[in-house]
C-alpha cells in the first residue's frame, strides 16, 4: 500500500486520485468505488450523487491552482478531506490557496498535497496548513521518507507566524512557541 | 548594525545543515538537476559561465568589520582572490567549488551571514539606503524596518515559489537613494498628519526586459499593518501572476495587466480580513528589533574643525576627494564617506582580499567597525569624524579606494557581463574598461559633472541601464556583440526611465559615442546645469542627431584612410 505523510507519521494510505482524462467529461466520469479524491469540476457536476460520500468521509475533492477558494468555502463543511495539486513543485499556488482554507475559511480537515510533491518542499506545505503530504507513488524510498519526516523539524525557530502552526505536533508547537514567530 | 540574538543564529546554522543535506543528495544524484536548481538558487548558487557562482547576502547593505574579514578569508581561500559587489547591495564570489559551498556557507554562519534567497522565485534580500542611519536628509531609519521585513521574508513558507523573483526595498529619506520605484514593493517610510509612522507603498517597478516604474498602491498603510499588507500584495500575485512565461511573470506585468486601480482594488479586498492577523507588528516587537541594532552614541563635535580646514586649505587632491566623496551626516562633526571601487583598470565593484582585511581595519579605526554596501557598486563608512577625514584618505589612497569619482562618469554601475555570467549577451566590464580609460582625465569629469552612467550585459539590467542618465546594454545581433544606448534615465525622487537613441554600436565605437553625448552636452549645457538636465531641456532627438552625425564622420574618415 502506498504510504504517506500524515500528522507527523509515515503512514499507509488507501485514497486514489482521479484525475480527468483529456476525453473525460465531469458531468457523466463515473467515480469508482472506494476512497476517492475527485477533481472539483467532477464534485461541482455530480454534487448531488457525492455528497453522501463525502460526508461518510469516503469522498475528497481536489483543487487546482486556478482554483478560486472563495467560490469553494461553501462546499468545505461537506467535506473532511480536500487536496490541492501542485502541477510542479515550482507552482506555488497551493500554499496561498492551503492558507486561505485554513486561516480564511476555517477549514479543519485533512487538507492534503498532492502531484509533484518534493521533500524539500514538506516543511512549507506543512506550514501553510497540510496535514498530509502525497509525493507520487514510489517517488520515495523508505529511507528516504522518513529522511524526509526527520527534517520536518530542522528549524526549531521560525520567522512568522503561518496557518499551520497550530496543526504542528505537539513537540513542535511546543518549540515553535519559544520560537522567533513569537517575537516578530 | 543589527546584531543575530540566538534563533536568527540557529536559522541560520540549520539553513547551513539543510543545504549541505541536498547538495549531498543531488551529489549522489538522489536530487535530479531540476529538482536542485530552485533548492541552490534560494541559497544563492548559481552555476555560472565558469563556475558556480555564490551571492552572500548583503542585508540592506550593512556590513561589519569582521565579515569583511571573512569575507576576505573566502576569497583568499576558495575563490581567486577577490569578491564582486552586486547592484543589490550583496557580494558574489565567482569561482567557488560546489562541493565547498556548504563549508564556505558555514563559514559565513559563523559571522552572522547567509545567502538565503539571494537567487530564486523567492523574496529577495531587502536593500536599503546605504545611509540609512546617518544620512542628513533621513527623516525615519529604515534599518529596523529593513530588519523585519527580512526576519518575515526569510523561508515565508507561503512565498517561496512566486511566479518570479520579487524585490523590496526601503527608502526613509527625503531623497531616494534606494530605487524604491524600480522594485516590486518599495516602501517609502512617511508619517501622517498626526506624526504617526506609516508606508507609502509602491507597487510594480522593475527594470530588466520590461522596464515599468512602480505605482502607489497604497498612500499610507499604518506600520502595525505593513507586513499583513505585504502578505496581500503577495498572495494576489502568488495566486495570479503568470507562470505560463518567465519573461511576463514578474508583478509588474500583473499590475499594468489589471491596471494598478484595479490590482489595488483586490490586494485591498485580500487585506481587508487579514488586518491584525498575525504577522501584525507591536511597538514591544519594534523595539526588540531596533534595540539590536548596537549604533554607536556620537556626542556632537565641533564642525569646521581647525585640521581639518588646513587640510582642505592646502590640498587640492584632498579637497577633491571630500567634494565628491564625502557626504553629509546628520550629527554635527561626522561625516560619510564613499570608497570608491571604481578605479580605472579594476572592474566595478571588484574587492580583492587585501583590501577586505585593510577596508575592515579602516571600519574598525574610524568608523565604528561598519561598513555600507551601495547599489551603485561602492562601500561606505559612516560616522567618521571630520577631524579624521585627511587621515581617513590617505589611507583610502594607498588602497587604491579613493579615487574621487564619486557621481562622476567614470562611477559606472556594472553588471559582470558576458565575462562572468551566463545569461549576458555581451561582455560589460571592457566596454567600463575603455570608457574609464578614454575618460580618466580628473578635470574633464570635474568639468561635466555629476552624470550616471550604467551597463548591463543584458535585458535583465543588473547593471541598472535604464535609470542611467546613460545606459549600455549589451545585445546579440547575428552572434556579435553590440550596445544599445539610452539617455535621460534618471533614478531617486525623479526616477525616469531612459529613452533609446537609436541603432546600436559596436564595442570599439563605444569610448567614441559617450564623448560624442559628452561633447554635445558641453556645448549646449547652460551654467550649473547637469547632463540630465540638459537632456530633460532640449530633448533626446538633439543629441541622437548630433551622435549619429559623428558617428558618420568617423566611418568616412575611416573610409578614407
Amino acid at each position: 500500500m502506498p504510504q504517506i505523510i500524515k500528522d507527523g507519521r509515515i503512514q499507509d494510505d488507501a485514497w486514489k486520485v482521479l484525475r480527468l482524462g483529456e476525453n473525460d467529461d465531469a458531468v457523466t466520469l463515473k467515480v469508482p468505488a472506494g476512497r476517492v479524491i475527485v477533481p472539483l469540476a467532477v464534485w461541482r457536476a455530480q454534487r448531488p450523487y457525492l455528497k453522501g460520500r463525502a460526508e461518510a468521509g469516503v469522498l475528497g475533492v481536489w483543487l487546482a491552482g486556478d482554483a478560486e477558494p472563495s467560490e469553494f468555502a461553501g462546499d468545505l463543511p461537506l467535506l473532511q478531506l480536500v487536496a490541492i495539486d501542485f502541477p510542479a513543485f515550482t507552482d506555488g499556488r497551493g500554499y496561498s490557496i492551503a492558507v486561505l482554507l485554513r486561516s480564511r475559511y476555517g477549514y479543519t480537515g485533512e487538507l492534503r498535497a498532492i502531484g509533484e510533491v518534493l521533500r524539500d518542499q514538506f516543511f512549507f506545505m506543512i506550514r501553510c496548513g497540510f496535514n498530509a503530504i502525497q509525493p507520487y507513488e514510489g517517488r520515495y524510498s523508505q529511507t528516504q521518507i522518513e529522511a524526509a519526516l526527520a527534517s520536518l523539524s530542522d528549524f526549531p525557530a521560525l520567522y512568522q507566524g503561518a496557518a499551520g502552526d497550530r496543526v504542528f505536533t505537539a513537540k513542535r508547537r511546543r518549540e515553535a512557541t519559544m520560537g522567533c514567530h513569537q517575537r516578530i | 548594525m543589527y546584531q543575530y540574538d540566538e534563533y536568527d543564529q540557529r536559522i541560520v546554522d540549520e539553513r547551513v545543515v539543510q543545504f549541505a543535506d541536498q547538495t549531498a543528495r543531488f551529489l549522489a544524484g538522489e536530487l535530479s538537476e531540476d529538482e536542485y536548481r530552485p533548492l541552490r538558487l534560494q541559497n544563492g548558487l548559481y552555476i555560472q559561465r565558469h563556475a558556480p557562482m555564490l551571492r552572500v547576502a548583503v542585508p540592506y547593505g550593512n556590513l561589519r568589520s569582521d565579515q569583511l574579514r571573512m569575507f576576505g578569508h573566502i576569497a583568499r581561500t576558495y575563490d581567486r582572490g577577490y569578491g564582486h559587489f552586486s547592484t543589490r547591495q550583496n557580494l558574489q564570489f565567482n569561482w567557488p567549488r560546489l562541493e565547498c559551498v556548504p563549508e564556505i556557507l558555514g563559514l559565513l554562519a559563523t559571522v552572522q551571514m547567509h545567502a538565503i534567497q539571494t537567487s530564486g522565485n523567492c523574496i529577495r534580500n531587502v536593500t536599503s539606503d546605504p545611509f540609512a542611519g546617518v544620512a542628513a536628509d533621513e527623516h525615519i531609519d529604515p534599518r529596523p524596518w529593513c530588519e523585519i521585513v527580512r526576519q518575515w521574508s526569510t523561508f515565508h513558507p507561503e512565498f517561496a515559489f512566486l511566479p518570479r523573483k520579487f524585490k523590496l526595498a526601503v527608502n526613509g529619506a527625503a531623497q531616494d537613494r534606494a530605487i524604491i520605484q524600480a522594485h516590486d514593493i518599495g516602501l517609502d517610510l512617511v508619517r501622517d498628519a498626526d506624526g504617526n509612522t506609516g508606508f507609502r507603498v509602491l507597487v510594480g517597478g522593475g527594470l530588466g526586459r520590461t522596464p515599468i516604474l512602480g505605482e502607489e498602491v497604497s498612500s499610507f498603510v499604518p506600520w502595525q499593518q505593513i507586513l499583513n499588507y505585504c502578505e496581500a500584495i503577495l498572495r494576489v500575485y502568488n495566486l495570479h501572476g503568470r507562470r505560463d512565461n518567465i519573461y511576463k511573470a514578474r508583478i509588474k506585468i500583473l499590475v499594468k495587466s489589471l491596471g494598478v486601480a484595479e490590482f489595488a482594488r483586490q490586494v485591498e479586498a485580500e487585506f481587508a480580513p487579514m488586518k491584525d492577523g498575525p504577522s501584525t507588528l507591536t511597538q514591544a516587537k519594534i523595539e526588540r528589533v531596533a534595540s539590536r541594532f548596537s549604533d554607536p552614541l556620537l556626542p556632537e563635535l565641533p564642525v569646521n574643525e581647525a585640521g581639518h580646514m588646513t587640510h582642505l586649505a592646502g590640498n587640492k587632491a584632498f579637497a577633491n576627494w571630500v567634494k565628491r566623496n564625502v557626504r553629509a551626516h546628520k550629527v554635527q562633526g561626522y561625516a560619510n564617506v564613499v570608497l570608491s571601487l571604481k578605479k580605472s583598470g579594476v572592474a566595478p565593484g571588484d574587492v580583492t582580499a587585501d583590501q577586505f582585511d585593510a577596508i575592515a581595519d579602516l571600519a574598525d579605526q574610524y568608523a565604528f567597525g561598519e561598513v555600507r554596501s551601495t547599489h551603485e557598486q561602492n562601500l561606505v563608512l559612516a560616522s567618521v569624524r571630520q577631524a579624521d577625514l585627511f587621515a581617513v584618505w590617505q589611507k583610502a589612497r594607498d588602497l587604491g579606494l579613493a579615487t574621487p569619482n564619486i557621481g562622476l562618469l567614470t562611477d559606472m554601475i556594472v553588471c559582470p557581463g558576458g565575462d562572468f555570467c551566463v545569461l549576458a549577451n555581451a561582455k560589460s566590464i571592457p566596454i567600463a574598461k575603455a570608457i574609464q580609460q578614454r575618460f580618466d582625465d580628473l578635470d574633464y569629469l570635474h568639468d561635466i559633472g555629476e552624470i550616471e552612467l550604467n551597463i548591463s550585459g543584458c535585458m535583465n539590467a543588473c547593471g541598472h541601464h535604464h535609470v542611467g542618465h546613460i545606459g549600455v546594454l549589451g545585445v546579440d545581433k547575428h552572434g556579435e556583440e553590440w550596445y544599445q544606448v539610452t539617455i535621460g534615465g534618471d533614478q531617486g525622487n525623479e526616477a525616469a526611465l531612459g529613452k533609446v537613441i537609436g541603432p546600436s554600436f559596436t564595442a570599439a565605437e563605444m569610448p567614441d559615442v559617450i564623448g560624442s553625448l559628452l561633447g554635445h552636452y558641453i556645448d549646449r549645457r547652460h551654467a550649473d546645469e547637469r547632463f540630465i538636465d540638459t537632456v530633460r531641456r532640449i530633448g533626446t532627438e538633439s543629441f541622437k542627431t548630433h551622435v549619429y552625425a559623428e558617428r558618420l564622420e568617423r566611418l568616412e574618415a575611416m573610409e578614407v584612410c
